[in-house]
């Protein structure tokens, strides 16, 4: 059966979310980013709504199991709050769900509980190599089998929590494949450099880093010697990036229509002209449109059934949404959209980011 | 619970219509482009006989919804997007209750439901109309001027309408029945709107003209004319009182939340249908499209295929949306403009670019293309264009009534 109606549990935590979202996130986001950090009590905050260990069985110290479906439904509301404050929350995600999905059974038992504790756990990814041709299916950063396992070596760019993480997940290219490798914190040869200086996502803190003749044991590998299903937690990355890139333009679509009902020109609200009320008519089909493809990306992936084409098609879809959205809401303010005093200039520069990000979220 | 299972019901509806789509309707798509107004008579007794030992319509509207939720509209839809993926042409051919029998089953009592839609059930293929379009008058359906008149026992209609599809068929090809929007009191303005049943037969209707089209030739689009046309006084859907402001033309509007998806279905119909050809075509040239790649990487070609898929899937996913609303007896009319205002665009774009993407092939009438450019748009004009249907949507999110939104 088709259905579009999330589960009662589902729709208990999306609104508990959207609480959160508006009361902790939006409120502190403009400060956020113009710092580039964010409070420190906002990951505190946000690890007591138990995601992530709601998305942990119980076998590995967690309450819960994993569901893409309500990770999507989890990081539209987190991003319609904040898109670096949904970064940040979700960052542990990126070791804990690979390993939970991909890693060995010493791997599950030796990194889940961590991601169980009681305080937030900064997890690191790094896929994103910064040059032009970057390709997750053909990676420039390598792994060498060595004497003791493997040595990466390479460059990885916009890596979440590189310097805080307990674990860095480091994506290389392995005899031609795209494999994983859990780093941990100060093994030599990880050189975290300096803090990204992106246009948008500001308060999310990504990094630079190098690898140099960097050691990992062979039990290090994720999967071990079986290696991972790298396609499986690329999609899940993409799935996870457009449910931000729909939460993000939410908060745009709605910030402008209710700008359009309460700004009067010539006599009557804006939102009564066609041209305005048009952009709003295509702004709300497209975002509920994007929204539905998420759904049944995240769908698929739940099912584990192959979710490439969907994935790539929802990804395609709501990263242009977004910056159509953003970009039309901005419009609809007119100049003040411009002005930093108004949220929608961080949302357009934020949502600008999802068509060149890659792996930078789970869900 | 999010699903995006197909309910095997509706696997095994499928099974019929695609092979009547690649069978039967492609090879004859191309005789009725060009033969315009020929009826595409055992494409009809093919359609008309299954329907019949089945049970089961191929149009919007055929019967009242079950109570409860069920899988009418969301089933409707799977159908009429394989059969638009045959021919949208031949599919409006498809006989049965489709639009005027919508009317009937929104707005009629029990016993008109009974005395109107049985034909639908038995006999020779026959088809249902719905006439509300004028010469002056097309989505402001309030300044509709045929005027209903009562005299004794019977309604006398007078006027003319146009862009009747299937208005031929209806009266003059087969034993049907037209739906047909007057006016019981031209002063009344909206609250005077009525539906009324003319049956074929009936003395002072006629058939004046089949429209020649951009595409979707196999279809008639006629234009009817009421001169002294007097039907019986219980062939009035609903209530005659004026009084009454907004329930007849609700009972209008109330069809088309059913009939918009409908059409957004046919449409993607279409669109597949392209992209599908246009996808095999370029692979046989070595062109084949990667979905795991970065955008940056992609050829234009590849970009602009993934764009026309992403866009058919997004559209695709608000008609299905749309119909389960409807299946779940859930308010849907901004869902359901949302659909076919996308559903609208998409099609557009997707078959303009077919015949650009193939070059003077994509031109070419030896090749589909072009012509499903040609039937493409009139799902952006039908059951209201993508103005009317962005209007509708406009006024729903924002809370406007016509009035604040015009």
């Amino acid at each position: 059966m088709y259905s579009f109606e999330p589960t009662e549990e589902q729709g208990a935590l999306v609104e508990a979310l959207r609480k959160f979202a508006s009361k902790e996130l939006r409120s502190r986001s403009r400060q956020a980013d113009e710092k580039g950090s964010l409070p420190p009590e906002v990951t505190g905050m946000g690890w007591e709504l138990g995601l992530l260990p709601g998305s942990i069985p119980e076998t590995f110290g967690g309450f819960g199991e994993h569901s893409t479906v309500t990770g999507v439904l989890a990081a539209e509301e987190l991003a319609w709050g904040d898109l670096s404050g949904a970064l940040a929350l979700t960052a542990p995600n990126l070791v804990a769900f690979p390993v939970l999905l991909c890693g060995s059974p010493k791997q599950k038992a030796e990194v889940l509980p961590e991601y169980c504790a009681d305080s937030f756990v900064p997890g690191a990814a790094a896929l994103l190599e910064p040059r032009y041709g970057f390709d997750p299916g053909s990676l420039q950063t390598r792994a060498q089998r060595s004497d003791k396992g493997y040595v990466l070596a390479g460059s990885k760019c916009n890596v979440p929590f590189a310097a805080e993480a307990e674990w860095m997940l480091v994506y290389a290219c392995l005899e031609g494949r795209t494999e994983a490798f859990l780093v941990r914190k100060d093994t030599p040869g990880v050189v975290v450099k300096e803090r990204e200086a992106n246009m948008g996502m500001r308060a999310c803190p990504l990094y630079s880093v190098d690898f140099v003749g960097c050691q990992v044991s062979a039990s290090e590998r994720l999967g071990g010697e079986a290696g991972c299903d790298f396609g499986l937690l690329l999609n899940s990355s993409r799935v996870a990036l457009s449910a931000m890139a729909v939460g993000v333009a939410r908060a745009a679509y709605e910030y402008g229509l209710d700008y359009a009902k309460n700004r009067k020109a010539f006599g009557e609200a804006i939102a009564q002209r066609q041209s305005i009320a048009f952009m709003l008519a295509e702004m709300a089909t497209d975002l509920e449109a994007a929204r539905l493809m998420v759904w049944e990306a995240a769908w698929l992936l739940d099912q584990g059934k192959d979710a490439t084409r969907e994935a790539a098609l929802a990804k395609n879809f709501a990263d242009d949404m977004s910056l159509a959205v953003t970009d039309r809401a901005l419009q609809i303010l007119g100049g003040h959209g411009y002005i930093r005093d108004y949220p929608l200039e961080l949302w357009l520069r934020n949502a600008r980011g999802f068509a060149v990000m890659e792996g930078i979220a789970l869900a | 619970m999010i699903s995006f299972e197909m309910p095997e019901e509706i696997r095994q509806r499928l099974v019929f219509v695609r092979k009547v789509a690649r069978e039967k309707m492609r090879a004859q798509a191309r005789h009725y482009d060009e033969n315009e107004h020929e009826i595409p008579w055992d494409f009809v007794t093919l359609m008309w006989d299954e329907a019949l030992r089945t049970g089961q319509s191929f149009r919007s509207g055929a019967a009242a919804q079950p109570t409860g939720s069920s899988l009418v509209s969301q089933t409707l839809i799977h159908v009429i997007e394989m059969l638009s993926w045959g021919d949208a042409g031949l599919y409006l051919c498809v006989p049965g209750a489709g639009l005027g029998g919508a009317a009937i089953a929104a707005t009629g009592t029990a016993e008109q439901q009974e005395r109107f839609l049985a034909r639908f059930r038995e006999g020779k293929p026959k088809w249902a109309s719905m006439a509300m379009t004028e010469a002056h008058c097309g989505s402001d359906t309030a300044a509709i001027r045929t005027t209903a008149v009562r005299d004794g026992e019977h309604w006398v209609l007078s006027g003319e309408k146009i862009f009747v599809t299937s208005g031929h068929k209806s009266l003059v090809d087969s034993n049907g029945l037209m739906v047909v929007w007057a006016t019981v009191d031209p002063s009344a303005g909206r609250a005077g709107i009525k539906s009324f049943v003319v049956e074929a037969g009936t003395p002072g209707v006629t058939v004046t003209k089949l429209e020649q089209k951009l595409g979707i030739r196999a279809s008639d689009t006629a234009v009817a004319v009421f001169e002294d046309c007097r039907i019986p006084l219980g062939n009035l859907l609903g209530s005659a009182e004026v009084v009454d402001h907004t329930k007849g033309f609700k009972g209008a509007m109330a069809t088309f939340d059913a009939t918009r998806p409908a059409v957004a279905a046919s449409a993607l119909g279409i669109a597949r249908a392209t992209v599908e050809l246009l996808k095999e075509l370029l692979a046989e040239q070595g062109v084949v499209i990667r979905y795991g790649i970065p955008r940056n990487l992609l050829s234009a070609v590849e970009r602009e295929v993934l764009d026309l898929e992403a866009q058919l899937r997004a559209a695709w996913l608000l008609t299905l949306k749309a119909t389960w609303l409807m299946d779940q007896r859930r308010p849907n009319t901004t869902e359901s403009s949302m659909c076919k205002v996308k559903a609208g665009d998409v099609v557009t774009k997707v078959t303009q670019k077919g015949v650009e993407l193939m070059g003077p092939l994509g031109y070419s009438r030896r090749l589909p293309f072009e012509k499903w450019m040609r039937d493409a748009k009139i799902n952006d004009l039908f059951e209201g264009t993508g103005q009317i249907n962005r209007l509708i949507v406009a006024r729903r999110i924002l809370g406007y009534s016509s009035r604040e939104l015009k």
